[in-house]
């Protein structure tokens, strides 16, 4: 394999590894923040039970993010030297922001929060988690600027003294038309992904405690902890799917507007269609050959969802590439002065792999959708204080309520970055002209070797640790009081 | 706008401060890490070590991510060269981050002690190697990594010869390393004795006194060396004295059990290190011409974005770095109080 093969490998595992845990530390903060919140007004015991337990799982998820995310920050220049030359100018200043504005605040706020339940008054230690969770929110605004950027790189152009885009407009950049509905969709279905951690691990919990007979003192306790957590992660659920329709809805028109041979590519579409279809399921797809493949349809669909009308016409991917090779790509400057040099380096096919796109896009749905049923399920379930039943059904469904939308979060951005290829910078630099040429296949090969051991052992013990605190349940608690005496214990410390 | 040479200027400065910032922070967090087991008698000791630097050691990480961050934004061309040229010292880097960073947090979720060890050496073990290859890729900086176009993509420079690995290692870059362990070392030894009572705070202070010595013994050989290999003159040996005299006052005070002092001295140490190596990246960012000309064709001026960015990076430097240093200095004064194992909880029993 190709060094330049295997630094794609290489981006595609580390960065669908590294967004495991992205949603859960963005959305999982705010709502421990709100549980925070509502026992510091309250002072209800259970509600700090339930943020001292959902903080654990937090945390054991978050040192993941942490450490996974460097390894993000540095392989732009490691693995893809000419893109981070050609692009620093613009792509480097959401990156370094996002340092300055984001993970200082996330990680001083958070340390202090961890460590700080006797060090500080009760509202002051509130404020420390809202801060870190304010900080997981700005990160995600800097990089999916830089990442809607490299979809529709707007606000730049091409300076050939320099031989190098850059930025003639920072406000253009930050309001990207596709980073304005990428932002929203990613953080509703962060909510959808932390609100299905909290349902799973509440109600299998609650299904236990319906097992266990009569029950009396702490169960009681337990059952109304555990009672008011799967209400509260199947309302953000719920409530965070349905957002996350509204903003696909928007977004896949925005792509059709930005990407069309994207979009064609996620539907299968090879010609340009008046009131084009929806493929439920499509194989053998390919566009060289008329007529190829099956697919079972549901006709005016696909319209609907790129254009809001079911009679509008979809572009299809021969089309495109025929406008593709004569005009080049026109959505932006960078885009019209960047033709010649496309010419130049013999690109002529210009759309993404179609089984890739076509699946991941309805992965995505699928599992998006799947997550919300089982919030309604679970509020089914609990309705008027009732038990649920339990069962293996019940059981599956509350494995499923995190992993479902952890999953469609993935299918999402690998049908958004591999939709965009052959580009690295979309209609401008084609990613086999940006790796490092300087770097081998060796030196690309053994890393990658030794990240997926690492990565697969930090799994492990990962997945390990958040079994064994989600199974033992509620921790005991007692209020936190601000220490005065040196030599005193502390309430809390690793 | 504002000129471009004194924007270019600026930002090297600014990088400068912002790798500053990482090694006076996070050189201590690195020595305590490397300590653990060794300076921990047993759990509770070790527990008090880890409860040190808690709170401040994912935060002081932060300085160097932003110095990755700010040197993509501002000198995209130099991130570039640098992070593919060096790009198997880099992965130690992170392989070394990923296992010290996850270790902190997960020693501490299950009493065992098999599993407590296995992180213990875990976070020594990857701030040792993060701290060694530093030190000897800084000392490559001072000698200058050789740059040359690539011959196809002729706009990029990559070292060369091409792969630079081995070169890495030539005495003086392995001093760099061996140096700026022994640095961290004593630095980290010293936030121990000034953050713990106890026993633990009298064997930090020992062994400090002993680590003190070989830091202050190779840090003036790195640092003479250094003038000879890379001379800057009258700037250059004003700092090596400055920074032998931190040494010094750092083992003095420490000897005098002036905690505060000896701490204060190390950062101060390292603070004018970091200056004198950084004069010697002037301009050329730490690369030299393969092919032999004065000045290395990857430098401050041919690396560097455009004034518009870094005029908004400017303005987004001067409104968020004194906002940051205002929150980071808070959380050393939330968590000021000496800890011994009279304040370490036990480990509270699981409860089902």
């Amino acid at each position: 394999m190709s060094a330049e093969t295997l630094a794609r490998w290489q981006f595609g595992i580390t960065t669908v590894y590294h967004f495991l845990f992205v949603p859960i530390t963005i959305a999982l903060s705010l709502l421990v923040a709100v549980m925070q919140t509502i026992w510091v007004r309250t002072g209800a015991e259970k509600m700090l039970q339930l943020t001292k337990f959902f903080g654990k799982l937090f945390l054991i998820n978050f040192a993941m993010g942490v450490v996974t995310g460097i390894v993000q920050e540095f392989q732009f220049g490691m693995n893809w030297s000419e893109y981070s030359r050609f692009v620093g100018d613009i792509f480097g200043a959401p990156l370094a922001l996002e340092a300055l504005l984001a993970f200082f605040l996330e990680s001083v706020f958070l340390g202090i929060w961890i460590f700080g339940w006797d060090r500080l008054p009760k509202k002051v230690h509130l404020a420390m988690i809202w801060l870190a969770a304010i900080g997981t929110m700005i990160s995600a605004v800097f990089i999916l600027a830089a990442n809607s950027w490299m979809q529709n790189p707007v606000g730049a152009k091409f300076n050939p003294a320099t031989d190098r885009a850059e930025m003639t407009n920072l406000l253009t950049v930050l309001t990207n038309p596709v980073n304005l509905i990428t932002l929203p969709h990613v953080l509703v279905a962060a909510y959808l992904t932390a609100g299905g951690l909290i349902l799973g691990v509440s109600g299998w919990h609650l299904a236990k405690l319906g097992r266990s007979g009569e029950l009396a003192g702490k169960q009681l306790d337990q059952r109304a902890a555990w009672t008011w957590a799967t209400k509260f992660g199947a309302w953000v659920m719920i409530v965070a799917g349905v957002l996350s329709i509204a903003t696909g809805d928007i977004q896949g028109k925005v792509v059709t507007a930005e990407q069309p041979i994207k979009m064609a590519a996620a539907e299968g579409l090879c010609n340009s269609t008046q009131s084009a279809g929806f493929s439920i399921v499509a194989f053998g797809v390919d566009c060289s050959k008329p007529d190829s493949g099956f697919a079972v349809t549901v006709p005016g669909v696909f319209s609907y969802l790129g254009k809001g009308d079911v009679n509008a016409t979809m572009e299809g991917i021969n089309d495109l590439n025929k406008k593709y090779a004569t005009e080049g790509f026109t959505t932006n400057d960078l885009q019209v002065q960047a033709k010649d040099r496309l010419t130049a380096a013999g690109v002529t096919d210009f759309a993404p792999s179609i089984p890739v796109t076509f699946w991941s896009f309805r992965m995505m749905i699928a599992l998006g959708m799947i997550g919300i049923l089982i919030g309604l399920w679970a509020l089914l379930a609990t309705r008027k204080g009732r038990l649920p039943k339990g069962g293996k059904l019940w059981t599956a469904a509350m494995i499923a309520a995190p992993l479902a939308p952890l999953f469609a979060n993935s299918f999402g951005w690998i049908m958004a970055e591999m939709g965009r290829q052959p580009f690295i910078v979309y209609g401008v630099l084609p990613v086999s002209a940006a790796w490092s040429p300087g770097v081998s296949a060796f030196e690309v090969g053994l890393t990658m070797v030794l990240y997926t051991l690492i990565y697969g052992a930090l799994a492990v013990v990962e997945v390990g640790l958040l079994l064994h605190y989600i199974k033992l349940g509620l921790p005991d608690v007692e209020e936190p009081k601000v220490l005065t005496d040196d030599d005193a214990p502390l309430s809390f410390a690793y | 706008m504002v000129d471009a040479t004194v924007l270019q200027t600026l930002w090297f400065i600014l990088i400068a401060v912002l790798w500053i910032g990482y090694l006076v922070l996070e050189g201590f967090d690195y020595g305590v890490a490397m300590l653990i087991p060794f300076l921990g008698k047993n759990d509770k000791e070790r527990r008090v070590m880890v409860n040190t630097v808690g709170p401040v050691w994912d935060g002081n990480e932060v300085w160097l991510l932003t110095a990755g961050g700010a040197t993509f934004a501002a000198f995209p061309a130099w991130y570039a060269t640098l992070f593919s040229g060096l790009y198997l010292p880099l992965f130690l880097v992170l392989v070394g981050l990923i296992i010290r960073g996850v270790s902190f947090e997960y020693r501490s979720k299950h009493p065992d002690s098999k599993w407590r060890h296995t992180f213990d050496w875990m976070a020594a073990t990857g701030s040792f190697i993060v701290s060694l290859v530093f030190g000897v890729g800084f000392a490559n900086f001072i000698l200058g990594l050789p740059v040359a176009a690539d011959a196809k993509l002729t706009s990029l420079f990559v070292l060369e010869p091409r792969p630079y690995f081995w070169q890495l290692f030539s005495p003086f870059g392995l001093l760099g390393g061996v140096v700026l362990v022994a640095l961290f070392l004593f630095h980290g030894s010293l936030y121990l004795s000034l953050k713990t009572k106890g026993e633990l705070h009298d064997r930090a202070k020992g062994f400090a006194a002993k680590v003190g010595l070989v830091a202050i013994v190779g840090g003036a050989a790195f640092l003479i060396w250094q003038q000879f290999v890379h001379p800057t003159g009258l700037i250059g040996w004003g700092l090596l004295v400055l920074a032998a005299l931190g040494l010094v006052s750092a083992w003095w005070f420490n000897n005098a059990g002036r905690d505060g002092i000896a701490f204060v001295s190390t950062a101060a140490t390292i603070l004018f290190v970091a200056v004198g190596i950084f004069t010697a990246m002037w301009p050329g960012l730490g690369f030299r011409d393969a092919a032999g000309a004065a000045l290395s064709p990857l430098n401050v001026t041919t690396a560097s974005s455009t004034p518009y960015t870094l005029t908004l990076m400017t303005v987004a430097a001067v409104i968020f770095v004194p906002i940051v240093l205002a929150y980071t200095t808070w959380t050393y004064w939330v968590f000021r109080r000496r800890l011994s194992i009279e304040n370490i909880p036990d480990e509270v029993p699981a409860t089902a």
